[in-house]
């Protein structure tokens, strides 16, 4: 008889053994820099320099040095702080939301997500930071008291709402992966033999011994990380979504953005993760981490999130037409056949159209294309941003005041600059932080690995190798 | 035999086989005291006869701070302190307190939730951990009996191991100083002496 079950393919494959998987993480960290991470690390560092010295100015000059005008009072950098903070969502996405959904594919990715998520929120910050204008005063933000009366900062702005959302996301995704970081730092300093690696990891480590009531303690301790920070991600986009839907202009006020824009960032979070563990696994030799399953399994949320932005986005548009309010009308037709009807259509083109390619199987299983794609999501959800507040902006009530925006080198330069923050911070984790949780990856293995896979799935007795058979033996034993 | 001192070290290869040697070395009246293993094993704890984690309860009290907090804040500072007339709506308007309220929650049951942890469990940058055995953060499960708080003796235990299937016994002693080691020390010894052990050579 042969009965064949349904067990998801093995998560880790290539056989490996826990002691592999130490060793495959681990010697990451431990081999001296490549010619290759040390040129990508140089040009990181290159473009936060060049654009850090057009940053300079303009903290010096003022934000005058960007393209805004009358009109158009926010606009390409307001969009860098909006697509950043999307890019921002995949990280804790996925460590929160797939934990508490048991989805345990989630181990072998969610490390570099999450350094990802950090490093991405790091550069929205600075946006924020950039548009306070005086910067150093950028602590006015916060409840002080002050020797204005104190006068205090007004909690009835969503404005205020995102410093706190923002402030709060940051600190706990970054509480949130260290801790998961530590277990792994523990494995370095043990397998350290040089005298700076030891105490080095050591200290980051915290003392790190993995005994069974601290294990017992900080698996309550994620779980309970992971349920907060599932509604803590989601209020976050929600909020920033807030500083524009709360306000009157036509094209930013609508009760859909909340949903839309959460959507919208777990869309291009996930692309981003794609974009950037596509390499890591190339360059790194993850293959039998990153497996197809996990890449197609993203693709999938990609699909899926993709079609609820397309939704989103047709939605709006019905409701400005069902609205019967002209300006809301004619914020949208503009939109789609006004003077920046090539960033709508381009919006249109990467984000809705071309996921649905991941609909075809031999797509969503190609490397190369999930790579291409994954980059058009990130340059559509730019647009996005882009259409959503330069083209509400730039024809207001007054035909007279109606303006076209266009960038400044200063606009361009900001960008780069996050660039450079973002990939400076990203090339330094590559190499000296564990890429992958090795600690989650051992605890799914057991379940998760060929042979016991082999074992679950129920097959008919000759297609067994003699060898193995024994083994599979032991392993239901104790799976029972 | 002196606690904390003298102890016999058990080695496993796989976490099924820990959790029913935990079950019979429990069984046989040993007292085991702590399992070192490389990543969380469920139920171990449950095994070991530990209570439930209180990290739950830390996170709902620090989460109830920050929820009381933030709302006697903005309200406080909205509604008493300097109430200002914004569209003619009301000083204290709730709704608008909720995101700010939210997020506060959550920053305090985060950190303080963290904070307990690390304190309960002794983790901090300049701790010098006592170790058994490097290869527990590798692969191996590491099982410690101190000899010094059981009645059987060590030849008993020894045996009752190896009836739990380890698959490697070996006795590890520390002196007082081991025990108490400061970083400044654990400092100190790193650089003259290098680095000892290291799981990378053990395995």
């Amino acid at each position: 008889m042969q009965v064949v079950s349904q067990v998801r393919e093995p998560l880790i494959t290539g056989g490996k053994t826990i002691r592999d998987i130490t060793e495959d993480i681990s010697s990451r960290v431990e081999e001296s820099p490549s010619a290759a991470w040390l040129g990508g690390f140089a040009f990181s560092l290159l473009m936060f320099i060049a654009g850090g010295i057009y940053l300079g100015d303009l903290l010096w000059s003022g934000i005058g040095r960007w393209g805004l005008n009358k009109s158009v009072e926010w606009a390409w950098d307001i969009t860098n702080f909006v697509w950043w903070v999307g890019i921002g969502h995949a990280g804790t996405l996925i460590s929160a939301v797939l934990l508490l959904f048991r989805q345990k594919w989630r181990t072998s990715i969610n490390r570099a997500a999450e350094a990802m998520t950090i490093f991405a929120v790091f550069c929205a910050g600075s946006f924020i930071l950039m548009h306070v204008g005086r910067t150093w005063l950028a602590y006015w933000c916060l409840p002080l008291p002050n020797t204005y009366g104190s006068l205090w900062v007004n909690f009835n702005s969503p404005l205020i709402w995102d410093v706190f959302a923002i402030s709060t996301y940051l600190s706990v995704s970054l509480v949130f992966w260290y801790i998961g970081l530590i277990p792994d730092f523990g494995t370095i300093r043990d397998r350290a033999t040089g005298k700076i690696g030891r105490l080095m990891y050591g200290m980051l480590s915290f003392g790190w011994d993995g005994a069974a009531k601290t294990w017992m303690h900080y698996e309550a301790v994620s779980l309970i990380l992971a349920g907060m920070s599932t509604p803590l991600v989601l209020s976050v986009h929600t909020i920033v979504s807030f500083d524009f839907a709360t306000s009157v202009i036509p094209g930013w006020h609508t009760t859909i953005f909340p949903p839309y824009f959460v959507a919208g960032a777990i869309f291009s979070g996930f692309a981003m993760v794609l974009t950037l563990m596509l390499v890591i696994r190339k360059v790194y030799r993850l293959e039998d981490y990153v497996t197809m399953e996990h890449i197609e399994m993203m693709n999938i949320i990609i699909i899926v999130t993709g079609s609820i932005v397309g939704i989103a986005y047709t939605t709006e548009f019905f409701v400005a037409w069902y609205s019967g309010v002209e300006y809301e009308q004619y914020a949208f037709v503009n939109r789609a056949t006004g003077p920046y009807w090539w960033a709508y259509w381009s919006m249109m083109t990467c984000n809705v159209i071309s996921p649905q390619l991941f609909w075809i199987k031999k797509v969503r299983t190609s490397i190369l294309a999930t790579f291409v794609l994954s980059i058009i999501v990130n340059i559509g959800m730019w647009f996005e941003r882009f259409v959503i507040i330069v083209t509400s902006l730039h024809r207001d009530y007054l035909p007279s005041s109606w303006v076209y925006f266009s960038p400044t080198i200063y606009d361009v330069m900001c960008y780069i600059f996050s660039f450079g923050l973002f990939f400076t911070f990203f090339f330094l984790f590559a190499k000296y932080f564990p890429v992958v949780n090795m600690a989650e990856v051992k605890a799914v293995w057991k379940e998760s690995n060929p042979r016991v896979y082999r074992a679950r799935r129920t097959v008919s007795e000759d297609e067994i190798p003699a060898a193995d058979k024994k083994a599979i033996e032991k392993d239901l034993v104790h799976a029972h | 035999m002196e606690k904390n001192k003298h102890f016999l070290v058990g080695i496993f290869d796989d976490q099924d086989e820990l959790l029913h040697a935990v079950e019979h070395i429990r069984h046989a009246g040993v007292k085991i005291h702590e399992v070192f293993t490389p990543y969380p094993i469920h139920t171990l704890e449950h095994e070991l006869g530990y209570k439930r984690s209180y990290m739950p309860r830390a996170a709902f009290l620090f989460g109830a701070t920050g929820t009381t907090l933030a709302i006697a804040m903005q309200s406080g500072m909205m509604g008493i302190d300097w109430p200002m007339i914004i569209g003619g709506k009301s000083f204290l308007a709730i709704p608008d307190f909720v995101p700010v309220t939210f997020e506060s929650t959550v920053l305090l049951a985060s950190f303080g939730m963290v904070g307990t942890f690390l304190v309960a469990c002794g983790l901090h940058p300049l701790k010098a951990p006592r170790l058994f055995d490097r290869r527990s953060t590798d692969d191996k499960l590491v099982m410690a009996i101190d000899l010094g708080n059981n009645s059987l003796s060590e030849d008993q235990i020894k045996a009752v191991l190896k009836e739990a299937h380890a698959n490697e016994i070996y006795r590890k002693d520390f002196t007082d100083e081991d025990n108490s080691e400061s970083f400044l020390t654990y400092l100190v010894d790193l650089f003259t002496k290098g680095v000892t052990s290291s799981s990378r050579k053990l395995n």
